[in-house]
């Protein structure tokens, strides 16, 4: 797809592939024939630039044919670089601007509960994303309302737009900041599937709060952890090399 | 207006469960008693208005209607990225109701004072910009917003701007109210400067000026059907409302007229494109902004004068 479209944050999307796919085969309660199922989990990609992980999980998942993947980022195409949740089926909001998906996701647990439902709400959200204000709204009011439904994730790869995370705007104490904002919180490797399910699947009695430690680029031996791959697509033999390396 | 509003909201909220009111900690006393009697359906979110219009999507994402409640500025312009992206942009069902139109709120200041909300709301695709001008168009305008689709914005008066008589009461989003008819000069005017529109009308009337007055509650989207009739009778028009000459009902109609080959004479009565130093009330500004019965009178008059003097 990235190839194909010449786009970038290929790296942003390889970054939060695992995580995907554990919720999208594993965890959300979801119909792909039915997409509006009253009762389905919602799940909300905040970091919407990453959009080309999501498109290709939803694809797998058979919310519409992977032929659509061809029609990414081009004229005439039917998936836009940043999502749009009109383009295809399974998408719950449109994102690109960074930090809004928390709230809208705060606004859907809050509709669950006020209807005495039982629908979870993922949140998954960059670490760059945190620098934007409007989350800590939304971080202080999800523990005040006991939004037990609600979980985040935050894919930590220690990467935003002009570099490090801690050398732009310091994120860290990350877990202590959120433990003093009264969440549940775990810390796990973001690329190892039985941690992403367990910290999904733990009991809890406040919105929680998945710390995921990743690697830009995840998978890819020449992307690895390299800011350059936030901007630029693989060429066709970069691309013949990831796609030995992945699959 | 702001009465009317809270005693609608809490009728829509009787007869449609899916009602969910907002507020970004503002409403003091206002909205009491709605939240007495709906307490699961209100939410103080605290003072974040991002936030707010954001889990406002959200909700209404899932099926709920939300109305956020705030003093204009802080509903439309502190969030406006989180309006046009998750309320404009994704087309959901929340209604901004800001309180305070134009300088509603005088003596607070300028950080108060709502005069580019017009120009700023009106230009978001998807966004009705709804301006009532007196508390029946405010019930109108609630009652009906329960059917509609789609994001609304609600400009409000706040001191007790008196019910108008008038011609028609046909109500709907998009369509020009009509005052009253009259066959020398014509008035349109929106928001809370109706009354003063009415009042000049009279004193209009008193010189024998017969006037063709004009609401026009709904800015976007503009009646152009209804303007082209009236442009069509050829008798000058003015505008009144109070907000920037820049961006507003004025230039809305600007927009449509441009387009024309030809038009009668306008003239626009509005804010100076300044922000408003001077200290005092609602009616002090509006002395200071040449916004006054007197002096627009005067004006129509003496343009009436100078056009029967070159005849």
């Amino acid at each position: 797809m990235a190839s194909l479209a010449k786009s970038s944050h290929v790296a942003s999307a390889l970054s939060i592939v695992d995580i995907l796919t554990v919720l999208y085969f594993h965890y959300l309660r979801i119909r792909s024939t039915d997409p509006l199922w009253i009762k389905r989990d919602r799940f909300i990609l905040s970091k919407g630039h990453a959009s080309s992980a999501l498109y290709a999980t939803l694809a797998l998942a058979g919310f519409f044919p992977k032929s659509y993947l061809e029609q990414y980022y081009c004229d005439n195409g039917i998936l836009p670089g940043h999502v749009d949740f009109t383009s295809v089926p399974g998408l719950e909001a449109s994102a690109g601007s960074l930090g809004h998906g928390l709230s809208i996701g705060i606004g859907m647990a809050l509709a669950s509960k006020m209807d005495k439902q039982d629908n979870r709400v993922v949140v998954l959200m960059g670490d760059g994303e945190l620098n934007e204000g409007s989350v800590w709204e939304g971080i202080l009011f999800a523990p005040h309302h006991r939004l037990d439904n609600l979980t985040v994730i935050i894919d930590y790869n220690k990467w935003q737009a002009c570099g490090r995370t801690n050398e732009i705007l310091n994120l860290e104490p990350l877990l202590n900041k959120f433990i003093s904002f009264n969440w549940d919180v775990e810390t796990i490797d973001g690329h190892c599937f039985q941690e992403i399910t367990q910290a999904l699947e733990k009991p809890r009695s406040k919105p929680r709060v998945i710390i995921a430690n990743t690697t830009k680029g995840k998978g890819v031996s020449f992307m690895e952890d390299d800011l350059v791959w936030h901007y630029r697509s693989p060429n066709e033999e970069e691309l013949n090399q990831a796609m030995k390396e992945l699959l | 207006m702001r009465d009317s509003f809270v005693k609608s909201l809490i009728e829509i909220a009787r007869i449609d469960s899916r009602v969910v009111v907002l507020t970004p900690d503002l409403g003091y006393s206002v909205l009491d008693d709605f939240q007495t009697k709906y307490p699961d359906r209100f939410i103080n979110v605290g003072i974040a208005e991002a936030n707010a219009v954001s889990i406002a999507s959200g909700l209404a994402l899932s099926g709920k209607i939300i109305y956020i409640y705030s003093i204009i500025p802080f509903i439309t312009m502190r969030p406006f990225e989180q309006i046009r992206l998750d309320i404009a942009y994704m087309n959901t069902n929340v209604r901004l109701v800001g309180v305070g139109a134009g300088v509603t709120y005088g003596q607070a200041g300028p950080t108060h004072h709502a005069i580019e909300d017009i120009a700023i709301m009106r230009s978001l695709p998807n966004m009705t910009v709804f301006c009532p001008g007196d508390p029946w168009e405010v019930e109108q305008g609630i009652l009906q917003s329960l059917d509609h689709k789609g994001p609304i914005y609600f400009r409000l008066g706040k001191r007790g701007e008196p019910r108008i008589a008038r011609e028609s009461l046909d109500f709907s989003f998009g369509k020009a109210s009509k005052i009253r008819s009259g066959h020398h000069v014509s008035i349109i005017t929106t928001s809370n400067t109706l009354d003063l529109a009415q009042l000049i009308s009279q004193d209009l009337l008193l010189s024998n000026i017969s006037v063709d007055l004009t609401n026009m509650h709904t800015i976007k989207p503009l009646d152009t059907g209804y303007l082209l009739t009236l442009i069509k009778r050829n008798i000058p028009i003015y505008i009144i409302e109070e907000h920037s000459i820049i961006g507003g009902l004025s230039s809305a109609i600007a927009e449509f007229v441009l387009e024309l080959p030809s038009h009668p004479a306008i003239r626009r009565f509005a804010l100076k494109d300044e922000y408003i130093k001077s200290v005092g009330s609602q009616n002090y500004i509006r002395e200071q902004q040449g916004m006054t019965r007197k002096n627009i009178v005067g004006q129509i008059l003496s343009d009436i004068n100078k056009e029967s003097a070159s005849l």
